[in-house]
């Protein structure tokens, strides 16, 4: 008996194993060597050149087979927001800065792994008997918190450690609940798509370090690579709860459930035309989910990739996850297998032919 | 120069849609050049000329994009809801029109505010083109629009939207047919997203690897209550010495100012302190350039009604004629 392979791509034990190594592991940017260990054991199966740049990017190159390739680049970022010790008070308590975009009112309560030996921590806060009526109502900042880890493992942190978040990875029915999903969905997915890359096409995969603190891995990933065209892949918020208000909600980025997201246009980027229309077609002729993510601010690795060089044609794919830049994030099986299915589908049919005409 | 400003500033082409604008400029200067092509990121390079032994490498960038609208949701009753690309002020929205490029018009109003002496922020606007659903709208999301406001000559003076950059264009294009001659390789740039953080100009200017750059923009004028600046409309092409992006190179300042005495043009000095040009991002690529820029006066920037004066518009026309069709000595 023969056994039909899948007519698509999908997420198994596997690709669920190593999205809880990958989102269990830490990676605050500047300190992505982590993830980068675990990629690379990954990769090497699979590409022809592994390089580490002076950033720290990991530069993935699986060469085409035919003559004439399509240079295409595909980045997704290694690093993930979170916490520096910056002082040092007595009895094992030290203060902190953050490190990429995060709500300070998450902050409080929350335990954390700090350096290298992951010693755990917590954000400490005053219980609700000692404080005053008007404390219950304001926004305690940053400065006044206080990482405990208490005094016997004082000599195993320092100033300048950087601190994850603790939440470990669970996988519960449809939906996936990790801290770091934003990227480490990008991540897997970019290891996935590197398993089979079509002949035509000269594969430059960038696992890029930095992006939460400002796009800086990608922006020396994208000219050493020097690609043809870069497809990105990240995670965007999904806000799409109801209004408690019962008005429509009409600021809801994207959603859960409704497939990859494919972005128009944000604060660093207004994505290619000419791929925007090419991602859509691949969805639509393969019957694959998608959604376009609400034009606006935020913002992905192609702002630094397409501005490089003389200009490079560039587009984000998300997969949409509730809860961004906090210690659990919430996102579902499906969006993320559909995500890899538009993108292995699309590699499949791109040629040059996609960028022929001019940019509108 | 008002017929053509007139056609410039009724097409309808927002940041990374300037396909119209482009193809327009292109037909206006295919009987000067052939040299003419587009790059990754929409930018179109028009080059004149070579250099010679007395010449540079030239870039002058006017951009062509204008700031608009992008379609964010569709509403179940059919109202269509917005963010801005580029600096849209949300005080010039209601009561206006937008056209989108696909032809679709409608009117721009607003939710009910809480309070009515505050200006909602942009996500409280929307268009109505007249859809009784979100199933009969015929936009849809990422769908892009710009403002949509006709032409007035005043004479002297002419109204209009996205006079910003549009004068520019048309300075740069009347620039282009009234050079003879040039020691430089002139490469003009009519560059595309500059409205949105001058994302055209980084990648042309790479490219180009110029010796000097030009960039040709409007400023806004300090002739109106509550601005302090001194620049005027009427009072000829503004020099700029700085702005919140650059501090142009003094060497190019004092040849752009000594060339205007020398031709007996109009011309006064530009300190901006909010706002920039594409010249910002060429001053610093690759190993940098000597790097300044020309402004044209122009009062309400970023309304649908911005106003400049013509006679400054041919002031600069004659200013980059002779900048550009002589040697450069800087000193």
């Amino acid at each position: 008996m023969t056994l039909q392979p899948p007519k698509h791509f999908r997420i198994g034990k596997t690709q669920l194993t190593l999205l809880e190594e990958l989102t269990n592991a830490n990676g605050v940017s500047g300190n992505e060597k982590e993830v980068r260990e675990l990629v690379r054991k990954q990769v090497a199966p699979h590409a022809d050149e592994i390089n580490v740049d002076a950033m720290g990017n990991m530069l993935v190159i699986k060469h085409a087979k035919k003559n004439n390739p399509l240079k295409l680049m595909m980045a997704a970022h290694m690093d993930e927001v979170g916490l520096m010790i910056v002082d040092e008070d007595s009895d094992g308590l030290y203060s902190f800065v953050v490190v990429g975009g995060i709500d300070e009112r998450q902050l409080l309560s929350k335990t954390v792994n700090v350096g290298d030996d992951k010693i755990p921590g917590i954000i400490g806060s005053k219980p609700i008997h000692l404080a005053e009526s008007d404390e219950l109502h304001s926004i305690i900042p940053v400065q006044s918190m206080r990482i405990d880890i208490g005094p016997a493992n004082k000599s195993k942190v320092k100033v300048g450690d950087y601190a994850a978040f603790a939440t470990k990875f669970m996988h519960s029915g449809d939906s996936l609940f990790a801290k770091a999903l934003d990227d480490r969905l990008g991540v897997a997915a970019l290891i996935e798509i590197l398993k089979i890359v079509p002949d035509h096409i000269e594969f430059l995969a960038a696992f890029t370090v930095q992006e939460e603190i400002g796009l800086r891995g990608a922006r020396v990933a994208a000219y050493g690579f020097n690609p043809d065209l870069a497809i990105v892949i990240d995670s965007t918020p999904a806000f799409d709860l109801p209004r408690p208000d019962e008005n429509e909600n009409t600021q809801y980025n994207c959603r859960l459930d409704a497939g990859p997201a494919i972005y128009l246009s944000d604060a660093g980027t207004l994505s290619d035309p000419r791929l925007i229309r090419f991602l859509e077609k691949i969805a639509k002729e393969n019957k694959i989910p998608y959604q376009f993510r609400q034009p606006g601010g935020g913002g992905t690795d192609a702002g630094a990739i397409h501005k490089t060089r003389s200009g490079i044609p560039s587009v984000s794919v998300s997969v949409p996850g509730r809860y961004a830049h906090t210690p659990i994030m919430l996102a579902r099986v499906k969006d993320w297998e559909n995500t890899i299915i538009l993108l292995q589908k699309a590699l499949e049919t791109i040629s040059p032919a996609t960028l022929s005409a001019e940019r509108a | 120069m008002k017929a053509l400003l007139q056609k410039l500033t009724e097409t309808a082409s927002p940041s990374g849609f300037e396909d119209k604008i482009r193809d327009l400029i292109r037909s206006e200067i295919s009987a000067v050049t052939s040299s003419v092509k587009v790059d990754t990121l929409g930018n179109l390079i028009v080059t004149i000329g070579e250099k010679t032994v007395k010449g540079m490498r030239v870039m002058v960038a006017a951009h062509m994009d204008e700031i608009g609208l992008m379609v964010s949701h569709v509403e179940k009753n059919g109202l269509v809801r917005f963010t801005n690309i580029g600096a849209i002020f949300p005080r010039y929205l209601s009561g206006n029109r937008a056209i989108f490029l696909n032809g679709v018009t409608g009117c721009i109003n607003n939710d009910r505010p809480d309070d009515l002496t505050k200006i909602q922020s942009i996500e409280k606007y929307f268009i109505d083109i007249g859809a009784t659903s979100d199933k009969d709208c015929p936009v849809k999301i990422g769908d892009v629009a710009a403002i949509e406001r006709g032409f007035v000559d005043l004479g002297k003076r002419v109204v209009s939207k996205s006079l910003d950059n549009r004068s520019s264009c048309a300075v740069l294009i009347e620039t282009i047919q009234n050079i003879k001659n040039t020691p430089h390789e002139l490469v003009f740039v009519f560059s595309a997203q500059e409205e949105v953080g001058v994302r055209g100009a980084q990648t042309a200017a790479y490219d180009i690897d110029a010796d000097l750059g030009l960039a040709i923009d409007v400023t806004p004028t300090g002739d109106i209550l509550g601005v302090k600046m001194q620049v005027s409309l009427g009072n000829g092409p503004a020099i700029k010495v700085r702005d919140q992006g650059m501090i142009s190179d003094p060497r190019v300042v004092r040849w752009i100012e000594e060339t205007a005495r020398k031709n007996k043009i109009p011309y006064q000095m530009e300190v901006l302190e909010v706002g920039s040009t594409d010249a910002r991002i060429m001053q610093v690529s690759k190993a940098g350039m000597f790097t300044g820029a020309v402004s044209i006066p122009c009062r309400y920037v970023h309304s649908p009604s911005e106003m400049v004066d013509m006679d400054d518009l041919n002031n600069t026309v004659k200013l980059l004629s002779a900048l550009l069709s002589n040697p450069i000595l800087l000193k």
